[in-house]
């Protein structure tokens, strides 16, 4: 089956000052891969400043002005060009943004939803779209600060969903939210999924993700370093070092923690960008590390997890 | 990527326009005598090669004329945007960091003196300051600091609400510590800009108060003066007199835009990677 | 010798009451965890036992005596959620740091803050790496109980857990008390030694 996106290869970087005059280029991601077929979800869990957020704005065309893309973008088997990005977003390309902030503070609920058209129909439709996702007739002539949080996250999703989008993506759906309703944020995502839809859940939180996503990219230092599948964790089939320490961490498993730091934008040295703090590390470390295919998914290790510790 | 970029031109164009505006404030001190020297042989005479911008009915050198004038509109300019903006500073800081009625009180007074037409506000003050140097300093500096007061005031206010100057008081930094490692560093940018831009304001207003007579006295070879003669002779077909001084009164103007615009691009954080 | 909030109301002026007459007591060494869901005033709750707003009725007492009658350093201190806006954009973290007092150099190691990061300025690290920075200035001698806002909601599993495990080192030798507000049921069974529902 042909996938609704194919991200090939991505790298983007930015140019920035430093030190009064002098330029220098930023590489933020780094050899991002990854595809989202219909009816899927797939979750990018990386730490906060990892560029995540990067790769939504680089879909969609709107990065800002002082950075640079690289890589192929492949949108239902066409390239997928800023001008034609620019066509298909808020159409067939919706995201679900991070913060309330990306509401009109001076429009209601209700137009903001239509966009413009006054018809009845599209009446109906906002109307409908709101009560799908459990908000009430009234909402439509609230102005954004009448929102709780939760409330203003589900319009989001709602003015998404309006759009019968063939991809979502979603950019750090839940913070600020309770676990229940962070969850049933995350059930409409799914929803979505099930009705056709390719969803790209970016989010830091691993536990959240593995909740609704079938597969998961785990992205360290601006790199994908795993594809894996959401039943490898729990299954424990995990295959890069990163992401089996990521679920150690987690709270609920042994909230034990590696020691060190992930290495910043342009911070990285040669090679593998996780050796320094990886248990498995070996000499060819610090060679060029390819994306290869392992047991279904795919790692950027020369030593993943499961094989002879060298 | 060290080559020619964005910032070093705007940095380059910063130095250019700078250097421009002080030469032509060190020529006309340098001309001032020359400025006034009479000689009714080479009276009228339209630009030609040793008076570029022409001579006046009494054979004095307009071109020295008009540089005196500017290099006098520049210190006045000067001297005023550097009062004006010192109350904007006090008003605006005093209103955020009082608040309660202080802060209404100076909102209104702002409110007061924006509400009045500025070229009146100007006279007004002129005349109750005796005219002359004085007048027209007292004038425009004034008048011209409302704007810029409120822009301080906003931004300490949105300052003082962050988080970080919050935890700054919970660790005990005294008040003047906040204001000076907090507060003067974010105001500074906005403050400088403000100062920059009013410059052009103070120049073509004194220029217009001269030229209405409520200014600087006639004997003083001030733009507006200039400008103001000059009347008298554009009927008989003397139009060198009007537009050499004009266009370069606009010059400086725009000059001191160009700094202004340069000048934010290096500070403001929304174009600061361009 | 204990940190007490009484009675505590509060109402923000657009929003109506947030919190109705909530009591909280917080001693040495005790690590409380807060929960409840959004909206129930948890932020609002930290912000009176820190000091950063009054409450409309109540008090909040620090050994009994009001928590406003502190001078300089105030013994509770907050850590926010957002680490970005906790700093200031325009200093270096060095001077950052500096403000409360001297830190020692062994805390600096054990929250893995790299020497290089001190000369740099908060738009050139991350959130992870800037909540590190906030962490050890709230360290400082003479801070007795810390409030925890969903102080790791943003931040990776193995940050998250190399912060709370030095985080409760330093509670446990210097018999700090703790008020941790967080969503993670799994977290706050991991670190509390009580749990409060608003």
């Amino acid at each position: 089956m042909q996938p609704v996106l194919e991200v090939r290869d991505l790298s983007i970087s930015f140019t920035q000052y430093q030190g009064g005059t002098r330029r220098r280029v930023l590489p933020v991601i780094r050899r991002l891969s990854l595809t989202v077929t219909a009816g899927e979800v797939v979750a990018v869990v990386g730490s906060s400043g990892s560029g995540k957020s990067l790769l939504a704005h680089g879909i969609l065309g709107i990065l800002p002005y002082n950075s640079q893309m690289e890589g192929e973008l492949i949108y239902q088997g066409q390239p997928l060009t800023p001008q034609r990005a620019a066509r298909l977003r808020g159409r067939e390309i919706a995201l679900v943004p991070q913060g309330v902030t990306y509401l009109d503070p001076l429009m209601q609920v209700g137009p903001q939803l239509r966009r413009g058209r006054r018809d009845a129909g599209a009446r109906a439709e906002s109307r409908a779209v709101l009560e799908r996702y459990g908000l009430g007739r009234e909402t439509e002539e609230r102005y954004p600060f009448e929102l709780s949080g939760g409330m203003a996250r589900r319009v989001l999703i709602a003015s998404a969903a309006l759009q019968a989008p063939k991809l979502l993506i979603a950019d750090e759906p839940t913070p600020g939210l309770d676990a229940r309703a962070a969850g049933r944020i995350l059930g409409h995502f799914r929803e979505l999924a099930q009705e056709g839809a390719g969803v790209l859940l970016i989010t830091h939180d691993l536990e959240l993700a593995l909740t609704i996503a079938h597969r998961v990219a785990v992205f360290y230092a601006g790199e994908t370093v795993e594809e894996a599948f959401a039943a490898d964790f729990p299954a424990g089939r995990l295959r890069h070092p990163y992401t089996q320490a990521l679920w150690n961490a987690l709270p609920g498993n042994g909230f034990t923690p590696i020691s060190g730091t992930q290495p910043g934008p342009g911070e990285e040295g040669p090679g593998c960008p996780f050796a320094p703090r990886c248990p498995r590390r070996a000499a060819d470390c610090a060679g060029d590390i390819p994306l290869i295919e392992a047991a279904g998914g795919r790692v950027r290790c020369l030593h993943p997890e499961g094989g002879k510790t060298p | 990527m060290n080559g020619f970029n964005r910032r070093r031109a705007a940095l380059c164009l910063l130095v250019l326009t700078l250097g421009l505006l002080c030469a032509v404030t060190a020529a006309g001190t340098l001309l001032a005598g020359q400025a006034m020297v009479t000689d009714f042989t080479r009276k009228n005479l339209p630009p030609c090669v040793p008076f570029l911008f022409g001579t006046d009915w009494m054979g004095r050198d307009m071109l020295s004329r008009t540089l005196t004038g500017l290099s006098l509109s520049i210190r006045i300019g000067l001297l005023t945007a550097a009062v004006s903006a010192g109350i904007a500073l006090l008003v605006g800081a005093c209103s955020a960091l009082l608040g309660g009625w202080v802060d209404g009180a100076l909102s209104w007074f702002v409110d007061l003196v924006m509400g009045i037409p500025h070229i009146l506000l100007v006279i007004l003050i002129s005349l109750a300051f005796g005219k002359g140097f004085a007048g027209v300093v007292a004038g425009v500096a004034l008048s011209h600091w409302t704007s810029l007061a409120r822009v301080v005031r906003g931004e300490v206010l949105q300052v003082r609400a962050m988080p970080y100057v919050q935890v700054a008081e919970k660790l005990g930094l005294s008040r003047w510590a906040i204001l000076r490692r907090h507060l003067l560093p974010h105001l500074l940018p906005q403050f400088l800009t403000g100062l920059v831009l009013l410059f052009p304001h103070a120049i073509l207003h004194e220029a217009s108060v001269t030229f209405l007579g409520f200014g600087l006295p006639p004997e003083q070879p001030a733009i507006g003066v200039i400008l103001s003669e000059s009347m008298g002779y554009l009927t008989t077909g003397k139009w060198w007199l009007a537009v050499f001084p004009g266009l370069s009164l606009v010059g400086v103007v725009v000059l001191f835009a160009l700094l202004a615009d340069q000048l934010r691009r290096l500070l403001d954080p929304a174009s600061v990677h361009e | 010798m204990s940190l007490e909030g009484k009675n505590l109301s509060f109402a923000y002026r657009r929003q109506g009451r947030v919190l109705e007459k909530l009591s909280l007591t917080l001693e040495p060494g005790e690590r409380v965890g807060l929960t409840g869901a959004s909206g129930r005033g948890k932020t609002t709750l930290c912000r009176l036992l820190a000091g950063y707003e009054r409450p409309d009725r109540g008090e909040v007492l620090l050994d009994g005596r009001p928590l406003g009658r502190w001078r300089g350093l105030c013994p509770v201190q907050m850590i926010w959620q957002h680490p970005e806006t906790a700093v200031d954009p325009l200093l270096r973290l060095r001077d950052t740091l500096s403000e409360a007092g001297g830190v020692e150099a062994g805390l600096l190691e054990a929250l893995h803050i790299q020497p290089g990061w001190l000369d740099r300025y908060p738009a050139e690290l991350s959130g992870g790496e800037l909540q590190r920075f906030c962490i050890a200035r709230a360290l400082t001698p003479g801070v007795r109980y810390l409030l925890c806002d969903e102080m790791t909601a943003m931040l990776d599993p193995i940050t998250q857990a190399q912060i709370w495990k030095l985080l409760l080192e330093q509670a446990e030798g210097r018999r700090l008390g703790l008020l941790i507000v967080s969503h993670d049921s799994s977290l706050l069974q991991r670190l509390c030694t009580r749990v409060q529902t608003l």
